[in-house]
């Protein structure tokens, strides 16, 4: 039987979001999206917001259904096989933690186990000593800063040694300093962990830096090929700049 | 007066109710305190008076028809909250006003509040039955094997619904199961605490005990503690004083709540003096 090459694939992947609803998923459409992202490719997703990042994302974790197209995860559709989720690290946008909520470093590392075949407790430990956080495992969650927040996320995602992680704008809100171990984090788990990764960022100079590939999100592909051809070329910046703009007039206008 | 408490059977029945309750509510409050879901045990215990009038009007055992009552809206209130057209907050005030209200119209049709569920409403020691009791022991027990089942899934579905679902856990089921085995917990406690008070040994312990606690379950042990502390000194003091026990118990929590928001409060001024000390 032949090897599956392909890590994701999304093919005329359209999604309108019902406006009449108010569930937590945001307004965003997605209109004929088709890329596909290969075992062990960095794929950098960039695009304004309300580009339809997290939108996508929603619908590869199976979180949205009811979208039109295909969708899949190492050649399965998730809507039909949940086994496939065994496979998948998520960590999403970063919301803080309240500093009240009492679990443990270690304890929420730990839920990452629920449900995954073959995890041990001593993968709790490798993972949180990846992210250079095993002296903070007895701290409760809330009282880390919101970059070693992030890295727990990332701990617990990487317990049950998943093999495709994505990433939705895990650097928001957290400083310069925690981008910089993050960023080095995502590169080492990447090129030592062979993992595949998929990574919503709006910071252009590290995408430009760690990404393999680039997939530019607005609405519908705007660009997905290899990192260096988007960056070299200064009218594909130009045009995703402008195009930023518009979403961004358009949403005001809204 | 201990050795004396503990001859009468009404008082055996109370404490080992008291204790149970302590324990379930306890642990079933921690989760919905950290869902911001504080509420819900009113709007359970206020469909459950609903459930209550049902019984007294139609001559059957009370507690099983708000049971069914308790339940029913249990499943209503989550329907409600994943609906799209009623905020949460909105939907808990639906279910409680319509349980107050369906229970004073019978009230009103069978001739007024009588004694026993005026009980149900303010707690009462005396009037615990030993039917009442191995009520209260089967529910808390199908409450709490129920909640270890599935204590981690929950504790993950607490932390962030959308991770939980991404990892396979089959969120809406428990959503449901939880709020369920909730509304078990306020119909076990109605007895003693009432309806208008069950919603406080809910919440109370467990905030007390987030303040302290490190970790999920350790958390959990304190807010155990201090309810079970709460409840046995309650009855003895109801007992002693005559007064409710539903108030006399979730003031001894508040108490204990208040005295430890001022310990924490010493503790850290006297932490900042003596870091600015070692400074100077």
């Amino acid at each position: 039987m032949q090897e599956v090459t392909v890590a994701a694939s999304v093919k005329n992947l359209t999604y309108t979001y019902d406006i009449t609803t108010n569930s937590s998923f945001s307004s965003n459409t997605l209109d004929r999206i088709s890329f596909s992202i290969n075992k062990g490719d960095l794929l950098g997703v960039i695009g304004p917001n309300g580009a339809g990042k997290t939108t996508l994302f929603y619908c590869l974790l199976g979180l949205i259904k009811d979208y039109r197209g295909e969708v899949r995860i190492f050649g399965k559709d998730i809507r039909n096989d949940k086994s496939i989720l065994q496979n998948i690290g998520y960590i999403p946008q970063q919301k803080s933690i309240e500093q009240g909520f009492p679990a443990t470093v270690k304890e929420i590392v730990s839920l990452g186990m629920i449900g995954k075949k073959n995890v041990s407790k001593e993968k709790v430990s490798s993972a949180l000593k990846i992210v250079d956080l095993s002296d903070q495992s007895h701290k409760r969650i809330g009282e880390l800063s919101g970059g070693q927040q992030q890295r727990v996320l990332i701990a617990k995602a990487l317990v049950h040694e998943p093999k495709l992680l994505i990433l939705d704008e895990p650097t928001t809100s957290i400083d310069v300093e925690s981008q910089k171990k993050f960023y080095t984090l995502i590169k080492n788990l990447h090129q030592k962990n062979n993992i595949s990764i998929i990574w919503a960022s709006h910071d252009l100079d590290a995408v430009s830096k760690i990404a393999t590939k680039v997939l530019c999100l607005n609405r519908n592909v705007f660009f997905h090929g290899e990192t260096s051809e988007f960056f070299s070329n200064d009218e594909f910046i130009r045009m995703y700049s402008e195009a930023s703009m518009q979403l961004h007039m358009r949403s005001h206008l809204n | 007066m201990v050795f004396e408490i503990l001859q009468y059977s009404f008082m055996q029945r109370a404490i080992l109710s008291g204790v149970v309750v302590a324990v379930v509510c306890s642990v079933i409050g921690l989760f919905l305190v950290l869902r911001r879901q504080s509420l819900f045990g009113d709007a359970l215990s206020h469909a459950a008076f609903g459930g209550l009038a049902v019984g007294f009007f139609t001559n059957t055992y009370p507690i099983w028809t708000a049971l069914i009552v308790s339940v029913l809206a249990s499943f209503g209130i989550t329907k409600l909250r994943q609906s799209t057209k009623i905020l949460p907050d909105a939907a808990v005030a639906v279910m409680m006003s319509s349980g107050l209200a369906v229970g004073i119209i019978l009230i009103g049709l069978s001739g007024g509040f009588s004694l026993d569920l005026e009980s149900f409403l303010f707690g009462s020691i005396l009037l615990i039955s030993m039917q009442d009791q191995l009520m209260i022991l089967m529910l808390s027990a199908i409450a709490l094997v129920i909640i270890f089942k599935f204590y981690d899934q929950l504790i993950y579905i607490t932390f962030n619904e959308d991770q939980a679902r991404i990892s396979g856990i089959n969120v809406t089921m428990l959503n449901y199961l939880f709020i369920g085995v909730a509304s078990l917990a306020v119909i076990a406690s109605l007895r003693l605490v009432g309806v208008l008070l069950i919603s406080s040994l809910i919440v109370i312990p467990n905030i007390t005990a987030i303040m302290f606690g490190k970790g999920f379950k350790k958390t959990a042990f304190i807010s155990i503690i201090i309810a079970v502390l709460s409840v046995l000194l309650g009855i003895v003091i109801s007992y002693i004083t005559n007064l409710p026990p539903g108030g006399t118990i979730v003031l001894l929590t508040i108490l204990i709540l208040l005295g430890s928001m001022g310990t924490k409060s010493i503790i850290k001024r006297i932490k900042i003096q003596g870091i600015e000390n070692n400074r100077t």
